[in-house]
């Protein structure tokens, strides 16, 4: 919405700042102007005025805002004093049906015009507007909406068959409108109408067949209260938004409909000739009215408003006068009822105050926000950290470590990741932004999934990403939330002799969450149980800790890949951070480190292919060697071909470690310890190689 | 070359000559006719090399308690000279003796990087936390209750047009407080923390928040913010203002300055809209405040009465005490969007990278 300066300053004759002071006073206070324009003698405004300040959205409601901030009298609103007829006459007959959507609706003749655009003031404040006039009495209905913000209509008089009735709409009633589109409409729509036909959609738009036109001779002016809620819904319903419904929804003033029929009927003599015939017709609901302009006064306490909004920064605080000056400017009534306190009396054009609380806002925003002072309230009581902060502070920073970066992706996933990333429950969006994010993600790797394949779309082809975040199971009943964690990489493993460079991706991960898992208290076992269908076979494994599953992970499979035009390697891993997250962060304990030296025996041995690593692992452990440090694989070595070391089997070296606390350790200690590991290799179908 | 003669095996004779011999072998490398090769092979040559043959020479004839003295101070030069001659050729080459060159990339394992908004979070919610704050998180799907009705978001109100809400599917069956939907804010949790906890409060609110958006450089369906609310007895608007002016000097440098708009907040009354200078030009006015010195960044507002009613009745609904009494207690709650913050920060110019996994977008942050 656009303000014009000049126009503002006709209603404030008293008012000596400059447009650019006013413009930041203005802004100051909750009526902001965006932009300023120069004009022939002034400015033009642009507005950004909140949608609860509807009363505000025009030149008069703009220049009672500065009268306020100002304490400068405003100028009653011109025009729109009582108007005689010309020639006596019956008023027109209306007939409100709909009794609980129409508070107020007035309407008065005007015979005999001679329509052509408008001229004088109403052109030239166009011209600075940019807004090109049409047509007398349509320009003069456009002057009173932006000079006090109510909306009005005129209608073409010969067009009515009878008397107004407004009334619900017949279902399936049909209507032409301004705009040239016809609308079917349902019986919650309400409608002007005649006696025979609805006339207009009311509060939204007026009818094409009673439209004035250049032909018109004698018109009927209407300016009306309708019900907040159904110029919403219908406005809604018929994908209509226009200037009468933005302020109908919002609610109108119901002391305006009559000053707005006398400065619209005056007008359009003036612009357009004719001559008034009889006297305004004028139907009040008093039902409607005590909602609006006869709303019982509230209760203000000065004690309050000094309570809510505190210490100002000239220290003088609001004083009682402050309170009575700025609320009386704005228009309401105040009668003192004790010491500090008042009822007052609502303006009928600010159906958002409603409570005392509204009124403290009223005057802490004329006072201006930043002449309050700043201060710190004092504060007893304790600061409780998030239970969990310190593990997912050790997620992060034990990812970061290894080289992942942080990443977020969307919230939402298609129905066929859901259902390939996890067998667990996924939940729909009633409205989803596109198919691909119809459902809340059951997990983090269709999100990782999509984002590494960005990256290598991109010709990124190294990648490390984690996210932490919230993955949702459940139904549309019940939808549960818990933490979770993925891990996605891709490109450049770190290199390992032991591995094989195509298996390194794999280990790498592996390692990660062994790493990841290792600052938490719990026991951490792998198998291959239960794993999803995305991962390929053979290439991914379960983890579990302390014997519950918190993970699994390995490579992309190969359909995957090919779906996504993957060309190389991907690994993810899907994580219930949520366990991790009440897990207990491991305590470490520090152990006195031996002074005797640690001696190193190495095996080498061949196995058939059916002798995992645990099981040497586990079966050396059993031995119970007190001094056995370590155990771990040197050196792994198959050959494709069969000849060094023949098919189904493999060859490997064990290096283990010995060191005691107390001694150093002799020949024949050394000598029987291998001496049993060598026995417990072969029984596990080990061959010892030269 | 000559050996200088020693007049006898004291320290200070075998200081005097040393210092001698050090003079000579200085001045050949400092001389303008100095060749590398040539050098080593005249003074540290295995056999023929001068400095073999002053230790030959002196060690000969020294009794057996200089011997120690005479190789203690050979030892001293030997490496006295090399470390010349090092130093010469690196000016010489600019390579080192040793055959690094100390200009290749060393070769750290790259370390994973931090959000840049996860950052920007923890960041806002620790200036909090110093403030006296704790943090409160909640669900990130919301009943129409939490995220709307208690909040003072009639049904049909207006207000919620501004919110464009993704719904959980199949919710119609439901009365509409029970209705699912992505919350599209943080402030459910206010209404969340207060059923749990009487006053004093003073929470910090970080979280992911969705809208019905259309992805563009500015707008993302998914994005964050941090939410704060303080009730007690006795808080005011200037405490408000107070707060946050502390709180955005404390994040951005103590030269910031802020100012306060009113708004419209359903939740809050009187609503305000804060700037700050800006953070890029100190108030002067550059591009990036669009020449205005401002930059908008939270939204505030004493709580509103509606809202601590809905608490009361909620809370007796649940058999709690209806403790929020707005007679005697008040409260302020504020909010800020950590993208937009974040992206000021960092000069991000589409929201979209912070949600796209992008390595050489998140490697920037290293
Ligand atoms: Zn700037």
């Amino acid at each position: 919405m656009d303000i014009l300066t000049p126009w503002l300053r006709s209603y404030l004759p008293a008012l000596s700042v400059t447009d650019e002071q006013l413009a930041e006073d203005l802004t100051l206070r909750g009526i902001a102007v965006e932009g300023t324009f120069a004009i022939a003698n002034g400015t033009r405004y642009e507005m950004d005025i909140t949608t609860n300040r509807v009363d505000a959205m025009n030149h008069y409601g703009v220049a009672r805002e500065a009268a306020a901030i100002y304490n400068v009298p405003l100028a009653p609103l011109p025009a729109t004093a009582p108007l005689a007829a010309d020639k006596p006459g019956d008023s027109f007959p209306v007939t409100i049906e709909a009794r609980d959507l129409c508070g107020r609706f007035t309407a008065r003749i005007v015979r005999g015009v001679n329509v052509k655009p408008a001229s004088g003031l109403i052109a030239e404040y166009f011209a600075a507007l940019g807004q090109k006039p049409i047509s007398g009495p349509v320009d003069v209905t456009n002057f009173g909406w932006l000079s006090m913000g109510q909306p009005t209509h005129v209608f073409d008089l010969d067009t009515l068959e009878g008397g107004i009735i407004v009334r619900r709409a017949k279902p399936g009633e049909k209507l032409r409108l301004l705009d040239g589109t016809e609308k079917t409409l349902v019986a919650e729509d309400l409608v002007v109408a005649d006696e025979k036909k609805a006339l207009g959609l009311a509060g939204v738009m007026g009818g094409w067949d009673s439209r004035v036109t250049e032909t018109t001779k004698n018109i009927l002016v209407e300016a009306a209260w309708f019900d907040p809620a159904a110029i919403r819904a219908s406005s809604r319903r018929h994908g209509l938004h226009t200037d009468a419904s933005h302020r109908f929804e919002r609610g109108a003033d119901f002391a305006a409909a009559p000053l707005a029929n006398n400065l619209v009927t005056r007008l359009v003599v003036e612009q357009a000739g004719g001559e008034v015939i009889g006297e305004m017709t004028d139907i009040i609901i008093p039902a409607l009215a005590a909602k609006t302009a006869d709303r019982p006064t509230i209760a203000l306490r000065v004690s309050e408003v000094q309570r809510h909004l505190g210490t100002t920064a000239d220290g003088l605080g609001i004083s009682e006068s402050i309170v009575a000056q700025y609320l009386t400017a704005l228009g309401c009534t105040l009668t003192q009822t004790a010491a500090g306190e008042y009822a007052v009396k609502l303006p009928s054009w600010r159906l958002d105050l409603e409570r005392e609380i509204d009124l403290i806002e009223e005057i802490a925003r004329v006072y201006g926000y930043n002449k309050f002072a700043n201060t710190l309230p004092t504060f007893i009581g304790t600061v409780i950290e998030l239970p969990h902060a310190e593990q997912e502070h050790t997620i992060r920073t034990t990812l970061r470590g290894l080289g992942f970066s942080e990443a977020i992706s969307s919230t939402f996933c298609s129905a066929e990741e859901a259902t390939l990333f996890t067998t667990a429950s996924a939940v729909a969006i009633g409205n989803p932004l596109s198919a691909e994010a119809g459902m809340l993600r059951p997990a983090l790797t269709p999100g990782m999934a999509t984002m590494i394949a960005n990256n290598l779309h991109r010709d990124v082809s190294t990648v490390r990403l984690f996210e932490m975040g919230t993955v949702f199971n459940g139904s549309t009943a019940e939808v549960i939330e818990h933490t979770g964690l993925s891990l996605g990489l891709t490109g450049s493993a770190i290199a390992n002799s032991l591995y094989r460079a195509e298996d390194a991706l794999f280990y790498e991960l592996k390692g990660a969450l062994e790493a990841l898992l290792a600052k938490f208290t719990g026991a951490v076992t792998f198998d291959t149980n239960e794993l999803p269908a995305w991962i390929a076979l053979g290439r991914g494994a379960r983890v579990l800790f302390n014997g519950q599953p918190i993970a699994v992970f390995g490579e992309l499979s190969a359909t995957e890949q090919q779906r996504r035009k993957l060309r190389q390697t991907v690994a993810l891993a899907e994580v219930n951070a949520a366990v991790l997250l009440a897990a207990p962060l491991r305590q470490p304990v520090s152990r006195e480190i031996s002074r005797f030296q640690a001696v190193e025996r190495d095996f080498s041995f061949l196995f058939p292919d059916t002798v995992r690593w645990a099981d040497i692992d586990s079966s050396l452990r059993a031995l119970k060697i007190p001094e056995l440090q370590s155990i771990g694989p040197v050196e792994i070595f198959r050959d494709p071909k069969g000849k060094a070391v023949a098919a189904g089997t493999y060859s490997l070296l064990v290096r283990v470690v010995f060191q005691s606390t107390e001694r150093t350790l002799a020949d024949e200690d050394l000598t029987g310890n291998s001496s049993r590991i060598i026995a417990a290799l072969t029984a596990l179908g080990g061959v010892q190689r030269a | 070359m000559n050996i200088p003669q020693l007049t006898d095996f004291s320290e200070a004779s075998l200081d005097a000559a040393f210092a001698e011999v050090r003079a000579l072998a200085e001045t050949a490398i400092t001389a303008a006719s100095f060749d590398k090769e040539q050098f080593r092979l005249e003074w540290l040559g295995r056999k023929q090399g001068y400095l073999g043959q002053i230790s030959d020479t002196w060690l000969k004839a020294a009794p057996v308690e200089a011997k120690k003295l005479i190789g203690q101070r050979f030892n001293a030069l030997k490496q006295t000279i090399e470390e010349k001659l090092a130093a010469e050729t690196l000016l010489d080459s600019g390579i080192e003796i040793s055959g690094l060159d100390i200009t290749l990339p060393g070769t750290a394992q790259r370390l994973g990087v931090e959000h840049p908004l996860v950052k920007t979070m923890a960041e806002i919610v620790s200036v909090f936390q110093r403030m006296g704050y704790s943090v409160g998180l909640g669900p990130e799907v919301e009943t129409d209750f939490y995220n709307f009705e208690a909040l003072n978001f009639p049904p049909n109100h207006p207000a919620r047009d501004t919110q464009d809400t993704l719904v959980v599917d199949a919710q119609d069956g439901k009365p509409l407080r029970d209705r699912l939907l992505m919350r599209t804010h943080t402030s459910p949790v206010q209404i969340r923390s207060m059923l749990e906890q009487a006053p004093p409060l003073r929470l910090v609110i970080p979280g992911k928040v969705h809208r019905n958006d259309a992805a563009d450089a500015t707008h993302s369906p998914v994005f964050h913010q941090v939410e704060g609310l303080c009730v007690d007895t006795n808080i005011t608007f200037s405490d408000l203002k107070g707060t946050l002016d502390h709180a955005m000097k404390a994040f951005f440098g103590s030269a910031v300055k802020t100012r306060f708009f009113p708004s419209f907040f359903p939740f809050t009354e009187p609503s305000a809209d804060v700037q700050i200078s800006c953070i890029f030009c100190g108030g002067k006015g550059c591009r990036k405040c669009k020449h205005s010195g401002w930059i908008e960044l939270l939204g505030c507002g004493m709580v509103d009465p509606a809202v601590f009613a809905s608490v009361n009745q909620r809370r007796i609904e649940l058999g709690r005490e209806p403790v929020y009494d707005t007679a005697r207690i008040s409260g302020f709650a504020f909010g800020m969007g950590v993208d937009r913050i974040a992206m000021m920060k960092y000069g991000i110019s589409d929201i979209g990278l912070l949600y796209s996994g992008d390595m050489r977008f998140l490697e920037q942050f290293a």
